[in-house]
């Protein structure tokens, strides 16, 4: 089946089946390994990437409804060799170790982000639930999404946060 | 000079690569000309192998198929013991061991064929419990036994405490599975895989394969996390992507599923240890009798090894006047069990600190002063006799722990907590507060004279453009190895982090600097690159016949040098001075220092679902340098965060020798809200022993968790609990026992 997309801003089209899992589209068939494989059953998160601006896991997704879509996925985090504020937090506080989860951990909170949701402990650890880290402990993975939050939508009351805390 | 790189946040090398997608892991490798491989295997954990049927139906000649029987050389994967086979031949003994491979163009017809084949196999009694293998004479693979001052002195004790603990398996659930490439050229064998230890799959393939070692090179891939799960396994791996790839004719990669590596890898050991402790009055301790009893598995694998680190952590960081360890590993038809973060000492910790509690309760001491009345401080030894000098922290860590969480004062506030519960409304009335610690030491590097059979070397390169490289097998798994390396190489040389290149391993550049494992990295391999360093540059020095202050200096002279030939240096391992291990009496210095810790868990479990939550967790601990603050804490969190796993949540279940619950739906780790704020304290008091002063810290998180979680318990509900994972369910049942009037208590007597 034929399937057009448009990923990371690349209007792209490909010739598979239609059960095929989106996972493995982006991997094998369009090269964007960044987007990781960690369980193909909803579980870990690893294979978190945005359809249309909401998540899903891609290892849940068929290529069939992925037709005529917006996907985006970690390569389109960055732009123009500049890290987008949450990857910058990242590397900042030591959110990221083995790297495998991150992909699919940054995709979920810069969609929390972009919705501009709450930085609070509690909401951050419940929108991030369903993305597994079994490296991090997730104390710096908490941490790097609210430094990364108070970035991007700085508020009156609240200093800007510098480098290190 | 630069500045010093040593003890700041240098950011992680390959942080960007990471958190861009860029880093490429295995199975990210181009797949253009690649085959895919798959494995098939034994469904039951013991029998004979009666036949392996094709579907005739199937299309064979579109793929390879390879068994024992093609295996060119010796079919042992040869570790401690060559007793594994990389692929059965006749005889099975653990399910899910591998009896035939398939290799096709694509993964779809490599799962069709590897299903098109059926192993028959006639099932022959298994064994698939340690204490029934123990007692029907089953191999033990290992036997250890420590012993120290006087046997009978449990005669004189005014009081005796007895009692078992149980734990179970624990799988790694790296999210990155298993996975292998291989590929044959002109040169040899070349692997590309996710893994620990380039240098134990060069040395297990060349009988296997009938190649001479250096026609193999492994290459190691950005690496999905490890945990010891990737120490031994990808040998295995290894082999199997070979034997496709030389049939095939194709490179061969092979990545297991999520359910395939949850079954088929290696896990912690399960186990139970057993204590009699005997006690004076006042609470000291007499004596120590401590018997341990590991499931090893169908093979031996690094059993004999893990259950040692386990034995020489069974007594603890207490001077104890008279001990006795016993400890075995045993066989059984489980899949190998094998090295996991703490190896062995996790298992023997939890024992040792949950049996203390109860014993202070005997004496009506607190936890916390029983252990200060017990602890070791300068002029005590250790069980094997070992003198540590002033490298003791244990008073300092449980201090500080003490002060840091507020130990006293939320004890008191929890006792009337728990005190209130009737009388609160709803679901509030269920729920009961506990805190509990642990304090306990591990041992930095290799057991007993391990570094010093590795003889490890690794060193630097000057590179044509001025840069250094350094030269290593150790593996960034996650850990952050790559930038320490390069912290201890920069300090070494006297120049910025910037001008040093550090890179996953490649047999066919790095020496052979030994496994990444017992926490040995930052400490063994960084002290060695920063004496590298130094002599890298007084000889880059003497041969430019003067003193080069500045970097630009500097490094323009390592660009001139290294244009005119290669510019390398090259360091070896040498024990540092008055270490002695005997090795069959385990008498003397088993490890060369110690990490020292005390954790504090405090939680709250509700009494009516028997779920438990840790609201915080506290972790002081003495690592003698700290390398990189932010890596260091990272990997304090992690472990501890496994070791919450381990304490409540993870629980492997068996049923006939298969893990019956191999999906991340059905065995449970921490999540986020599963997991508390983690506070990270670090006690900093350089040692002699390496150059940096550093001592390992990578295991040593995984210790404390379990123990001081169980202690909590204990705290919460006045149940002891004595076997972990504490799931819900166990929890519900300790307290139905409870209230039926049996008492809480069965294994201890007076
Ligand atoms: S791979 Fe999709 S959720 Fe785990
Ligand atoms: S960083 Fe390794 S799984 Fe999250």
């Amino acid at each position: 089946m034929k399937i057009p997309m448009t990923v990371n801003g690349l209007p792209v089209e490909v010739d598979v089946p239609p059960l095929k899992r989106l996972l493995d589209v982006l991997r094998d068939d369009l090269g964007f390994t960044g987007t990781k494989y960690g369980c193909g059953e909803g579980e870990c998160g690893a294979c978190t990437v945005r359809i249309d601006g909401e998540v899903a896991m891609s290892c849940l997704v068929p290529a069939a409804q992925a037709a005529g879509t917006t996907v985006q996925t970690v390569e389109g985090l960055a732009t123009d060799d500049v890290l987008h504020e949450l990857q910058h937090q990242f590397l900042e506080t030591g959110g990221a170790q083995c790297g495998i989860c991150t992909p699919g951990m940054l995709m979920m909170a810069v969609d929390h982000l972009e919705h501009g949701g709450a930085l609070d402990d509690a909401t951050v650890r419940e929108v991030l639930a369903g993305n597994i880290c079994r490296c991090t402990g997730y104390v710096r993975i908490v941490d790097a999404v609210q430094r990364a939050g108070r970035a991007l939508a700085p508020d009156e009351d609240e200093p800007r946060p510098g480098g290190a805390a | 000079m630069a500045e010093r790189a040593i003890g700041t946040d240098v950011p992680r090398i390959e942080g960007i690569e990471k958190l861009t997608g860029e880093a490429v892991y295995v199975d990210d490798l181009p797949t253009e000309g690649v085959w895919f491989g798959a494995t098939v295997r034994s469904d039951v954990p013991r029998g004979r192998i009666a036949s392996i049927d094709r579907n005739p139906a199937f299309p064979w000649d579109e793929v390879v198929v390879v068994t024992a029987a093609d295996i060119p050389g010796r079919n042992v994967i040869p570790l401690l013991k060559e007793d594994q086979p990389a692929l059965a031949a006749r005889e099975i003994h653990h399910a899910e061991e591998p009896v035939a491979l398939v290799a096709a163009p694509s993964r779809e017809l490599a799962a069709r064929a590897a299903a098109a084949l059926t192993v028959q196999v006639e099932p022959l009694p298994a064994t698939l419990d340690a204490e029934a293998a123990l007692a029907a004479g089953a191999e033990v693979f290992k036997r250890i036994e420590i012993r120290k001052g006087d046997p009978d002195a449990a005669d004189r004790a005014d009081l005796i405490v007895e009692g078992t603990y149980r734990f179970g398996s624990q799988e790694h659930v790296y999210i990155e599975p298993q996975g292998m490439q291989a590929e044959w050229t002109e040169a040899g064998l070349v692997l590309r895989g996710s893994l620990q230890c380039p240098y134990y799959i060069v040395g297990s393939l060349g009988a296997l394969l009938d190649e001479p070692e250096d026609r193999i090179r492994v290459i190691q891939m950005a690496t999905g996390g490890g945990f010891g799960g990737k120490e031994e396994y990808p040998t295995l791996l290894a082999a199997h992507a070979a034997l496709l790839s030389r049939a095939a004719g194709h490179p061969v990669r092979i990545v297991y599923d999520r359910a395939e590596d949850m079954r088929a890898t290696t896990k912690r050991h399960p186990g139970r240890v057993t204590h009699r402790t005997g006690l004076t009055r006042d609470g000291r301790i007499v004596s120590m009798d401590v018997d341990v009893l590991l499931d090893a598995g169908a093979y031996c694998t690094l059993s004999p090894v893990v259950l040692s680190r386990g034995a020489l952590h069974a007594t603890g960081p207490y001077d104890v006047p008279n001990a006795r360890v016993l400890a075995r590993a045993v066989a059984t038809n489980f899949p190998p069990h094998g090295a996991f973060r703490g190896f062995g000492a996790p298992q023997t910790i939890f024992a040792l600190e949950t049996h203390l509690e109860e014993c202070a309760e005997r004496v009506g001491l607190s936890g916390v002063e029983f252990r200060r009345r017990n602890l070791l401080r300068p002029g005590g030894t250790l069980a094997t006799g070992q003198d540590l000098g002033q490298d003791i922290a244990a008073e300092a860590v449980l201090d500080r722990a003490l002060k840091e969480s507020g130990f006293e004062e939320r004890r008191a506030a929890f006792d009337a907590f728990n005190a209130q519960a009737a009388r609160r409304e709803g679901a509030f009335r269920f729920q009961r507060r506990g805190i509990g610690l642990a304090l306990f030491h591990h041992g930095a590097g290799f057991t007993g004279s391990g570094e010093v059979t590795l003889a490890s070397r690794a060193g630097l390169a000057g590179l044509p453009d001025g840069t250094v490289l350094v030269l290593s097998a150790q593996t960034e798994i996650g850990q952050g190895t790559r930038t320490v390396l390069a912290q201890a190489a920069a300090d070494g040389l006297g120049l910025p982090v910037d001008r040093i290149r550090s890179v996953d391993p490649d047999t066919a550049v790095a020496p052979n600097s030994g496994p990444t494992v017992a926490s040995r990295t930052s400490m063994v391999i960084g002290g060695l690159l920063l004496r590298a360093g130094q002599e890298f540059r007084a000889k880059v020095e003497a041969a430019a016949g003067r003193a080069l202050p500045t970097s630009d200096e500097f490094c323009a002279e390592i660009a001139r040098q290294a244009g005119e030939g290669p510019l390398e240096h090259i360091v070896q391992y040498q024990a540092p001075p008055g270490i002695h291990w005997d090795e069959e009496h385990y008498r003397g210095d088993a490890y060369a220092t110690y990490a020292w810790a005390c954790y504090v868990a405090a939680l709250e479990v509700d009494t009516l679902t028997g779920e438990t939550q840790v609201l915080d967790f506290t972790a002081v601990q003495e690592v003698g340098r700290v390398l990189n603050p932010v890596l260091a804490s990272g990997q304090i969190e992690g472990g501890v965060t496994q070791g919450i796993g381990w304490a409540l949540l993870e629980n492997v279940q068996w049923e006939k020798g298969r893990m019956r619950n191999a999906t991340m739906t059905d065995y449970i780790v921490p999540t986020f809200p599963d997991t508390p704020p983690i506070r990270v304290h670090f006690l900093e008091h350089p040692h002699d022993r390496a150059p940096h002063g550093a001592k390992g810290i990578g295991e040593l998180p995984m210790d404390g968790p379990a123990p001081a979680i169980a202690n909590a318990l204990r705290h919460a509900l006045g149940i002891h609990v004595r076997e972990i994972p504490a799931t819900a369910e166990r929890v519900l049942s300790a307290l139905e026992a409870g209230r039926a009037g049996s008492a809480p208590t069965p294994e201890s007597r007076p």
